[in-house]
């Protein structure tokens, strides 16, 4: 990969089984971007995220056909490193999933992973991570704790400190605030907006305000086919297509 | 107001209860009847000659309790990494739904089921007869082992289905590799549960008879040298001191065996429930 992190989908196919999810996608995502995913649930948001990462490998009786590069590298050639793939496109899920064990060991896992033993590095990590994260203040005298013990929150923003924390690229992110409370939520896209300067953040979301509040582009989803892609303000306010515009209006979804 | 019908309906429901109630006091006065006796008879028989002394004039149980021991650390020792590792091979490399699986869980547990002695014929031609093992420790270890596999092998599977998904998921998601996954957040998040059917199989090592029998010789009389060595166990000197003219020494064993079972029980419990806490509070 170069030092370019542009995402570059073409002609791309995917089958879970006879389910044809996602049909003839054709996008290409700029680096220091946020792009939002809209669209009503089971039209293949989530979908498409987990096949920049590479997560739907994991899934049995997935096929995918087209091409689908990040950096110009192919991410689904043969001989290519998985895991250096997903240590550089990032991802943090819907509900918080931290490790049942300390808030320190959390967010060291990815980078013991990848070699870094020495605890004056570790420790560097773990602070700038928690930092980035809006975390730091709040747990900075325990982080030798059960990550357990924080709430959904916290556990959500250790989450992205913890992905954080393995100096991705490219940030995923699958409906990160559809599981916290208001308060919660704000904090997050708080931090996106500060992320998006070293990130490129792709966000599923429904929650079209969220959309409007944090994201630079949208692409908005029917079906497994990406009916309009474009800057938010104009998909938002002039939308092309009659369906992304029943859509962004509530008549439908 | 009452009608015939309703009183006839109030009676049968009391019979129903007292019927219950009388199962309920039988139940647990065979039980206490059971505990009472082995203690009244065997309590005032455990002196230090019994448990610690050498074997003459009076028998002891020191033989048995190095035997025991050994039993217990050749079969676990053997049994557990065996185990563990076909349980993560079943759960985490193969696909759940697949037949392979389901007719292994066939096979595991109809190996779970089959009488105990069946495994000690097995033991006996296997070990003593065809390997000329003779009657040995080593020889019951491996066949006590052989018969605790499947318990290991179900239970420990089912801690390792019981770690969410998601937690795999968020472990790939970092880049790490599936051997990784597996020792750094599956086994961790599934120790409990493991520890605590190991704990239970060692019990079940511990009250076996009919394997041993087969297997060890009975040799009640002489501590075993090596592990080659014939032996006895705790339960085999029951038997032993039962039909050979000592109840009240058979009886004291009895009682030795039964505080060693609860203790394993109450720490299984209890290391279950310590591990368990908060671990997966979120899952």
């Amino acid at each position: 990969m170069d030092d370019r992190y542009n995402v570059s989908i073409s002609d791309c196919n995917l089958y879970y089984s006879d389910f044809h999810a996602l049909k003839d996608i054709n996008i290409e995502i700029e680096q220091h971007e946020v792009t939002a995913l809209i669209g009503p649930s089971g039209c293949g948001k989530s979908t498409f995220i987990k096949m920049l990462n590479r997560m739907n490998d994991l899934v049995e009786d997935c096929k995918i056909t087209g091409n689908i590069s990040i950096g110009g590298q192919d991410i689904y050639a043969k001989d290519l490193d998985i895991n250096l793939l997903r240590k550089n496109v990032g991802m943090v899920f819907q509900k918080p999933n931290p490790f049942p064990m300390s808030i320190y060991d959390n967010i060291a896992f990815a980078p013991r992973t990848f070699g870094i033993k020495k605890k004056n590095e570790l420790d560097d990590i773990i602070e700038h991570s928690l930092k980035q994260a809006g975390l730091w203040l709040e747990v900075r005298d325990r982080l030798r704790r059960n990550a357990m013990g924080l709430s959904g929150g916290q556990q959500q923003r250790l989450c992205i400190a913890r992905a954080l924390a393995a100096d991705p690229k490219i940030l995923l992110m699958d409906e990160p605030t559809s599981a916290l409370d208001p308060i919660s939520t704000g904090k997050i896209e708080d931090l996106i907006s500060l992320l998006k300067q070293e990130y490129t953040i792709i966000i599923v979301t429904h929650n079209m305000q969220q959309a409007t509040r944090i994201s630079d582009k949208t692409a908005f989803f029917l079906l497994g086919e990406i009916i309009e892609h474009g800057k938010t303000d104009d998909l938002f306010s002039l939308p092309k297509d009659k369906r992304t515009e029943s859509y962004v209006t509530g008549r439908f979804g | 107001m009452k009608s015939k019908a309703h009183n006839r309906q109030i009676l049968r429901y009391r019979i129903a209860k007292w019927l219950a109630f009388t199962a309920f006091v039988l139940c647990i006065l065979s039980l206490i009847a059971v505990l009472t006796f082995i203690l009244i008879r065997g309590l005032p028989h455990i002196n230090s000659q019994l448990l610690f002394g050498n074997y003459g004039k009076e028998p002891s149980i020191k033989p048995a309790l190095v035997g025991t021991l050994y039993l217990v650390l050749i079969s676990v020792l053997m049994a557990a990494p065996i185990g563990i590792g076909c349980a993560i091979f079943l759960t985490e490399y193969m696909k759940t739904s697949s037949r392979f699986v389901s007719i292994i869980h066939v096979a595991v547990e109809t190996l779970a089921g089959i009488p105990s002695i069946v495994y000690g014929i097995f033991g006996y031609l296997v070990f003593v007869v065809a390997l000329h093992f003779k009657y040995s420790l080593i020889g019951g270890g491996i066949t006590l082992s052989i018969m605790i596999l499947p318990v290991i092998v179900r239970s420990t599977e089912e801690s390792l289905l019981a770690v969410p998904r998601s937690l795999r998921e968020g472990s790939f998601a970092l880049g790490t590799s599936k051997v990784r996954t597996i020792f750094s957040v599956v086994l961790p998040c599934a120790a409990s549960g493991i520890v605590t059917s190991l704990i239970l199989a060692i019990g079940r090592v511990v009250s076996e008879s009919a394997v041993l029998i087969l297997t060890i010789g009975m040799v009640v009389n002489k501590m075993p040298e090596s592990l080659t060595s014939p032996g006895t166990s705790l339960a085999l000197d029951v038997y032993y001191f039962g039909s050979h003219g000592y109840p009240e020494q058979a009886a004291a064993t009895g009682v030795v065996l039964l505080i060693l079972v609860v203790s394993i029980n109450i720490l299984a419990t209890v290391l279950g429930k310590k591990f368990g806490k908060g671990e997966l509070a979120n899952g």
